[in-house]
C-alpha cells in the first residue's frame, strides 16, 4: 500500500478545492450576474476542460510552459524552474482541469436564488458584498458544497494530465491513480488491488457523507 | 410484419444447411442481409421448395468466392493473411514501421502497429487484448505469456538487444563527453528515463546510473517516463536537461538532429534482450506466423542493426 501517494493526492486535493472556492465564487458570481454581451465566451472557456482531453492540457503544459517557449521562460525567471515535474504544476493543471466542476455548480447554486431577496436586501442597505455573504451563499449553499465536493473528487480521480507532466516523482507528483496505474503495469495485480479498494471506499465514504449532510442542510434552509 | 420475419427464417434456415457443404465464406454474406432480401422471399416463399433457385443463386456466391480466392492467390503469400495487429515496444517505433512498410509491399497483407510501453502490452494481452503479435522491449514478457499458455509455445523469438545512451539536446552546455559522472553537475535539475518498476530501458538506466556510483547524487531529481518514448519527450522539449534513452529512440528521425549522445558503456547494465513472440488467442494465427517468420530474414536483421539495435549471435529462445 502506498500511504506516500494517497497522501499526496489527498494534499493535491485539498489545495484545488481550496483554491477553486476561493477563485471560483467570485468568478461563479460574474458568470450568473453579468450582461456582457460576450460573456458566453468566458463561459465557453470555462467549460472547455469539460469537452478537452487531458492530453491537450498536459501536451500546453509541457510543450507550451516548457522552457524553450517565452511563458516558459517568464515562469522559470519567477519560480527558477518549469511547471513540468513540481507539484505546483499538478496544482496550476488540477485547478484548470477541475475548474468547470466547480464553477458550474457554484452558478446553478447563484441562480437559484431568488432575485427578490437579493434586491430587497440591497434596498435595505447592505453592500454588494454584505448581501452576497448574508444572503446568496447561505442561500446556494448545496451549489457551494456540491462544487467544491467535484473539484475535491475530480482532482482525486485525475489522471491523464499528471502522467503527461508529472513525471512520477515519489512524494511530489506520483499520485494515487499513478501509482495504481504503475502497480498494474508491473503486474503487481495485489498491489494495485489494495490501493484501488482503499480509493473506491475512500471516494464512496467521502461522497456519501457531503451528499448526506448536504441533503440535511438544504432541508434545514427550507424549514426557516 | 412477424410474418415477413418468420418467412425470412424460413429462408434461411434451410440455405444454411446447404451452406454447410460450401467454404464458410459464404455464409456470412447471406446471413448478414436477411432483412433487406425479406420483400422478395415473401413473394418468393411459396417457391421456396424449387431447389432450382437455391442452386443458382450458390453458384453465384460459388464464382464470387472462386474470384476472391483466385485474386489472393496470385499474392506472394499462398493464403490470404488478412489483417495482422501487432503490439510494439516504443523503442521500436521507426524500425516497426518501416519493416512493416516492407512487408506490406512484399506479401499484401494489412498491419496494425500499436506502439507503447511493453509492460502495458503485457497486461492487455494477459488480459486479452486481441493481438497477433507482441514486440517486448523485454524478453522476459513474451516467455512469461509462453509460461502461462497465452502464447503459442516456442515462438518466442530474440530479435535484437538494445542499448542505452546519455542524450541531451544539442543546444545544451553539458559536456557528455566524460560519461554519466557530468550528471552530478547540479545545474542539471531534472534527468528523464523511463520508468524501472515497469520499462525495460528504465531498469537498465537505473543499473547503470547505480554501477557508475552516481545513482545516489542524482535519485532525487530522476523524472519517470511511462515508457522510453515519454523520457525521451521530457528531454527533448527542454522539461528534463538530460536523460538516459534507447539508441534506437536516438537515431530515429524525431530526434536524430536534435541532441547528442554518449553510448553508455554495456558492462554497467544487464542486456536488454527485446522478444517478439506469437500471440496464443490470435485470430489470425498464419499471418502473425508469416509476419514472425519476415522479422528472422537477413534484411529485417540489418534493418533492426541500422535502428540502434545490436543483433544476438544467433536467434535463441
Amino acid at each position: 500500500m502506498n500511504w506516500e501517494a494517497i497522501a499526496l493526492s489527498l494534499k493535491l486535493a485539498i489545495c484545488v478545492a481550496g483554491i477553486l472556492l476561493v477563485a471560483g465564487l467570485p468568478l461563479a458570481y460574474w458568470v450568473t450576474y453579468s450582461r456582457w454581451r460576450w460573456k458566453f465566451l468566458i463561459e465557453a472557456v470555462v467549460a472547455l476542460p469539460l469537452v478537452l482531453p487531458p492530453t491537450v492540457l498536459g501536451y500546453y503544459i509541457l510543450v507550451g510552459l516548457g522552457p524553450r517557449t517565452f511563458p516558459g521562460k517568464m515562469w522559470q525567471s519567477l519560480f527558477g524552474h518549469t511547471l513540468p515535474f513540481t507539484f505546483g504544476g499538478l496544482l496550476v493543471a488540477s485547478v484548470l482541469y477541475s475548474l468547470p466542476f466547480a464553477v458550474q455548480p457554484f452558478s446553478a447554486g447563484f441562480e437559484s436564488v431568488d432575485r427578490a431577496l437579493i434586491e430587497a436586501s440591497w434596498t435595505l442597505g447592505a453592500s454588494r458584498l454584505g448581501t452576497f455573504f448574508r444572503v446568496i451563499l447561505p442561500l446556494s449553499a448545496a451549489g457551494a458544497i456540491t462544487g467544491t465536493v467535484l473539484s475535491f473528487a475530480h482532482t482525486i480521480g485525475e489522471f491523464g494530465v499528471v502522467l503527461m507532466v508529472g513525471g512520477n516523482i515519489p512524494g511530489v507528483t506520483r499520485t494515487v491513480s499513478i501509482d495504481i496505474y504503475d502497480q498494474a503495469q508491473a503486474g503487481n495485480y495485489d498491489a494495485a488491488n489494495r490501493t484501488a479498494l482503499v480509493l473506491l471506499l475512500f471516494s464512496f465514504v467521502v461522497l456519501s457523507v457531503i451528499y448526506g449532510t448536504n441533503r440535511r442542510a438544504m432541508s434545514l434552509w427550507r424549514k426557516r | 410484419m412477424l410474418k415477413i420475419l418468420l418467412a425470412g427464417l424460413l429462408w434461411i434456415v434451410p440455405s444454411f444447411q446447404v451452406a454447410g457443404t460450401l467454404p464458410p465464406f459464404v455464409i456470412p454474406s447471406e446471413a448478414r442481409n436477411p432483412s433487406a432480401s425479406n420483400p422478395e422471399n415473401k413473394r418468393d416463399s411459396s417457391a421456396r421448395s424449387v431447389p432450382r433457385n437455391d442452386n443458382s443463386c450458390f453458384l453465384v456466391e460459388c464464382s464470387v468466392y472462386a474470384t476472391s480466392r483466385f485474386t489472393f492467390g496470385t499474392q506472394a503469400l499462398q493464403k490470404s493473411c488478412g489483417t495482422i495487429t501487432v503490439a510494439a515496444a516504443a523503442d521500436l517505433t521507426d524500425a516497426i514501421n518501416e519493416i512493416v512498410a516492407n512487408f506490406q509491399k512484399a506479401t499484401g497483407c494489412t498491419v496494425r502497429v500499436s506502439t507503447g510501453s511493453s509492460g502495458n502490452f503485457l497486461s492487455q494481452i494477459e488480459n486479452g487484448a486481441p493481438f497477433d503479435v507482441f514486440f517486448s522491449a523485454d524478453i522476459d514478457y513474451p516467455r512469461k505469456l509462453e509460461a502461462e499458455g497465452l502464447a503459442a509455445p516456442g515462438s518466442t523469438y530474440l530479435y535484437a538487444v538494445g542499448k542505452i545512451v546519455l542524450w541531451v539536446r544539442s543546444d545544451s552546455r553539458v559536456d557528455i563527453s566524460n560519461g554519466l559522472a557530468v550528471l552530478r553537475d547540479p545545474s542539471i535539475q531534472k534527468i528523464a528515463i523511463a520508468n524501472p518498476q515497469h520499462a525495460p530501458y528504465g531498469r537498465a538506466a537505473q543499473q547503470a546510473l547505480q554501477n557508475a556510483g552516481v545513482y545516489d547524487a542524482v535519485k532525487n531529481r530522476l523524472v519517470l517516463g511511462e515508457n522510453i518514448s515519454q523520457a525521451a519527450q521530457f528531454v527533448e522539449s527542454g522539461n528534463a536537461e538530460a536523460g538516459i534513452l534507447a539508441l534506437s529512440l536516438v537515431l530515429s528521425r524525431g530526434l536524430k538532429d536534435k541532441g547528442r549522445f554518449w553510448s553508455i558503456p554495456e558492462n554497467l547494465y544487464s542486456p536488454i534482450e527485446q522478444g517478439v513472440v506469437l500471440v496464443g488467442a490470435s485470430k489470425n494465427p498464419q499471418g502473425a506466423e508469416a509476419f514472425l517468420n519476415y522479422i528472422k530474414t537477413p534484411e529485417t536483421a540489418a534493418l533492426l542493426e541500422r535502428y540502434g539495435f545490436t543483433l544476438p549471435a544467433k536467434g535463441k529462445p
